[in-house]
């Protein structure tokens, strides 16, 4: 993993994106200190995803600036090998378990794949290394030589965390990474994960829009209402207390014992 | 606003001298997989009485989009049903022709996933309008009125100029709201819910689920609705229902299900979920993954594996579905662990 | 996994009844197209005028034809010429237009505005078009017929996958690789192509079967294959008076062989491609 000295793993300064008329992200900066996690939260459309894509490079921000680990990602990197370092810096691992593996490649051969994009490593160095993350992910022999369609969505995404993991990243991005997992294997892969930052140090940037797994997984969140920045500070304090109406309707919108949901006509809400 | 005309539709919610509206008894559906037969529910009986919201709970593989599926005829060609479905006391599970084109008229379903279950070139106006013209003969000028009501009470604004448009131009909460007014507009006595906001953020979630409860009463229909999520069940049923491997594991008023679960899966979901009002070192997920019904081994319990509950009775016959407290629970210990299993917080 | 060979004959058997069928076929047909010329029992190319359009006799199972030459030995003979340019056809246009669908569907915007646009320009010409042209600049023979159809069926191929690509490019694990930093090629060859390669084999064998067609009416036209060479199309061509003369056995006998291999082609493709898809996921 990078060494940092302590600066910011992550660091976004007026992240703006625009497509054509249509202002999707506006004026985002954050932070997350090395060993900490955020959360960004809000409604569909709001531009969480947007923000994802933008830090590990698959958009382009119109202006601002990310930092990861001390160096620019802003703009596109000018070769293969900045390419690759930053890779090293920041991974991703989306939502969707079925279509976040190659259905033609297992888990080995998956990890195996960045490995050898990254490192030089001899072929018996990478099998070791291959089974210390899916050891560390809980995939057992099998599952490791088995192809995505015998793997169920839990173990998929045990997969894809393995993979992402295999770049050994400062910062991994879980993009509603457990909102597809049935109840009893999101709480399985939570726990996982909460593992994993003990054992690696890796910082995560959750989105989700389920906050109480937000509550389980980050130290910070950011609330997000139509690609600008609502409310943010710990996670504790936003969610018991939340400030903004935005929040607040967030929160009072989460299913719980004893909740009735409670129709405000749209006018009435502005 | 409900039509007097209509038998059943009354402001009430089911009381127990009335007939059930809905009757399923030794359900078993058998699946045609790769050649061979596969159970996918196993003896699965309740009922739902007319203006009764019941609840549908479980994970992956339970059973519960297939008990709806079912009770919706629309099972996959090839599907093998024991069993009765008795609506209105018919017995609906091999009715054809125009038996069948009229009990459609009799039960509406909401998908989860609106665009799917819509023609992208065709018009909102069509699809809104098309159950009404042909099978219920309402000529269009006035099932066009019908559905710009509908829509107001659905809270959309301005629905003269959204029966014009087509579904790529909504968002998915606007579309799951036209489809519960679509489902609506034909006045059926019971809608199939099945997981309708699951696709939805949790703000459209709580809007859908608002527009839904609360036309749902005013019409006095009866629902059975499908979830995964335990808590969002309890908030709008009267009683749910819990399914594991293909089969009922519990029967519980909304209102006792998380103080006194009956059954030891009901309290592990519960408990598996993370606290949105604090953090817990670790959760206390189930080990092992949730299974299908035909995966699960006929002769024992099939949570037996993954139950922090077991002893050997529970490897020894399957449970059979029996009535404690008020409600039922498949659990051969269901009454030495009475009152234990209160979904603990996670400590 | 499987290795290739069983995995490949796992496939074949589940295709089906049709589908072994047509694969028995081909392999025959494949067989002709490489040993033909051996195989014939009679000279192919030997005219005798005396024996024109004599029926089945002897050792002759299908006759002479209008030349008094042996008509199964023409058309042992004439596999070779009439598989061989449709299968030069595939070989050139399926590569071609796999290259340029994917490079339109990865980098989209502008590269792929501009190669989808060219292809559709192409697109406007047939191939019976192209022929002409092809036949007007090089002179008639079966490499001008091979690459005027190579041209007319590019474009096909490339709209076909295209869609496909763009598809598979859209996916996660797409994005996770390039995430991971590995570069485009990589990503291309040995993920997007693969994925999309029982669409890729469907095509190809479709377009076999079109080109096997469309070579047979280019050489039936007289600007492909030239006479004496034996070719099914040809032998359509310089058959045809026997159709109403009385003599239909030498033009049938190789109109039939025309269908029976693009028959098999098409229900195998069609087999190959349902299977591959049924298997993905």
């Amino acid at each position: 993993m990078p060494d940092t000295n302590g600066a910011p793993v992550l660091e976004t300064a007026g992240l703006r994106k625009q497509f054509g008329d249509l202002v999707a992200v506006d004026d985002v900066s954050f932070r997350i200190p090395p060993g900490r996690s955020l959360a960004i939260v809000g409604e569909s459309g709001a531009g969480k995803t947007t923000i994802a894509r933008m830090i590990v490079g698959l958009e382009w921000p119109t202006s601002g600036t990310i930092t990861a680990c001390g160096h620019d990602r802003s703009e596109p990197p000018r070769s293969a090998r900045d390419r690759r370092r930053r890779a090293r810096e920041v991974q991703i691992v989306f939502q969707d378990p079925y279509t976040s593996l190659d259905p033609r490649q297992n888990a080995h051969a998956a990890i195996d794949e960045v490995l050898r994009l990254h490192h030089g490593w001899p072929a018996e160095r990478r099998r070791d290394r291959i089974a210390e993350l899916t050891g560390l992910v809980g995939l057992d022999a099998r599952q490791s030589r088995a192809l995505p369609r015998s793997l169920s969505g839990g173990q998929r995404q045990r997969v894809a965390i393995a993979r992402a993991l295999a770049a050994e990243p400062a910062v991994l991005i879980l993009d509603e990474s457990v909102a597809a997992l049935d109840v009893s294997i999101q709480a399985q892969v939570l726990n996982l994960l909460a593992d994993i930052r003990d054992q690696c140090g890796v910082s995560y940037l959750l989105i989700s829009h389920d906050l109480a797994v937000v509550r389980q997984l980050t130290d910070e969140t950011l609330v997000l209402h139509r690609g600008t920045v609502a409310e943010r500070g710990p996670t504790a304090r936003v969610l018991d207390n939340p400030q903004h109406p935005c929040t607040q309707r967030l929160r009072a919108s989460v299913p719980r014992p004893g909740w009735k949901p409670r129709y405000v006509h749209p006018s009435a809400a502005r | 606003m409900s039509d007097p005309a209509q038998p059943g539709a009354s402001r009430s919610t089911g009381t127990a001298s009335r007939a059930p509206l809905l009757e399923v008894a030794g359900l078993n559906v058998l699946l045609k997989v790769n050649g061979t037969r596969r159970p996918a529910l196993r003896d699965v009986s309740f009922t739902v009485a007319p203006g009764e919201a019941v609840g549908l709970v479980g994970e992956s593989g339970a059973g519960k989009t297939m008990t709806a599926r079912a009770v919706g005829r629309l099972l996959p060609a090839g599907a093998h049903v024991q069993g009765s479905i008795r609506f209105a006391s018919t017995d609906i599970a091999a009715i054809t022709g125009a038996d069948l084109r009229r009990y459609r008229t009799q039960v509406a379903m909401i998908f989860q996933d609106p665009r799917a279950h819509t023609n992208p070139v065709r018009r909102i106006e069509d699809f809104m309008t098309e159950a009404l013209r042909t099978n219920h003969g309402v000529r269009a000028a006035q099932a066009r009125d019908r559905a710009l009501d509908m829509l107001a009470q659905v809270g959309i604004e301005d629905g003269a100029r959204r029966l014009r448009q087509y579904p790529h131009q909504m968002s998915g909460g606007m579309l799951q709201r036209i489809m519960i007014a679509a489902a609506l507009l034909i006045k059926p006595r019971l809608l199939l819910a099945d997981e309708p906001t699951t696709a939805l953020d949790v703000t459209t979630q709580a809007e859908v689920m608002a527009i839904l409860d609360g036309l749902r009463r005013e019409y006095g229909l009866a629902m059975l609705f499908i979830t995964h999520d335990l808590d969002l069940a309890a908030a709008i049923c009267d009683r749910t229902i819990v399914m594991y491997a293909g089969q009922i594991v519990e029967v519980r008023s909304s209102a006792l299900l998380h103080a006194n679960p009956l059954h030891p899966y009901t309290a592990a979901l519960a408990a598996a979920r993370p606290d949105i009002a604090k953090t817990v070192h670790r959760l206390r997920a189930i080990p092992g993954h949730p299974l299908s019904a035909f995966e699960a081994p006929p002769a024992e319990c099939a949570f037996a594996p993954r139950c922090a509950h077991t002893r050997d009775v529970c490897r020894a016959t399957a449970p059979g579905l029996a009535e404690l407290d008020g409600g039922l629970s498949r659990c051969a210990r269901a009454h030495q662990l009475r009152g234990q299993l209160q979904a603990v917080p996670n400590a | 996994m499987a290795p290739a060979p069983s995995r490949g004959l796992a496939l074949l058997r589940a295709t089906g009844p049709a589908g072994i069928a047509s694969a028995i076929v081909l392999v025959v047909a494949a067989f002709a197209a490489v040993f033909g010329p051996l195989l014939a029992p009679y000279d192919p190319n030997l005219p005798n005028l005396s024996l024109a359009w004599v029926g089945p006799v002897g050792g002759h199972l299908l006759g002479y034809d209008f030349e008094g030459r042996d008509v199964l030995s023409r058309l042992l003979a004439g596999a070779q010429t009439t598989m061989l340019g449709p299968l030069a056809a595939v070989v050139i246009s399926v590569p071609v237009g796999t290259l340029l669908a994917v490079t339109a569907a990865w980098r989209r915007g502008a590269s792929d505005a501009v190669i989808s646009s060219s292809l559709n320009i192409l697109f406007t010409f047939p191939a019976i078009l192209l022929a002409l042209l092809a036949a007007a600049v090089f002179g008639a023979s079966l490499v001008a017929a091979v690459l005027a159809l190579s041209a007319a069926y590019t474009p096909y191929v490339a709209r076909v996958l295209r869609g496909a690509a763009l598809k598979e490019r859209t996916q996660a694990y797409v994005a996770a690789l390039e995430v991971q930093g590995a570069p485009a090629t990589s990503v291309c060859l040995r993920h997007l192509i693969p994925n999309i390669a029982p669409l890729i084999v469907a095509q190809a064998t479709i377009l076999f079967g079109y080109a096997m067609v469309d070579l047979a009416a280019i050489s039936f036209l007289g600007l492909g294959v030239q006479p004496p060479t034996a070719n099914w199309g040809v032998m359509i061509s310089e058959n045809q008076a026997g159709l109403l003369q009385g003599y239909p056995l030498p033009a049938l006998a190789a109109g039939a062989c025309i269908v029976l291999v693009v028959i098999a082609v098409n229900v195998l493709g069609e087999r190959l491609f349902e299977q591959a898809r049924v298997a993905r996921r």
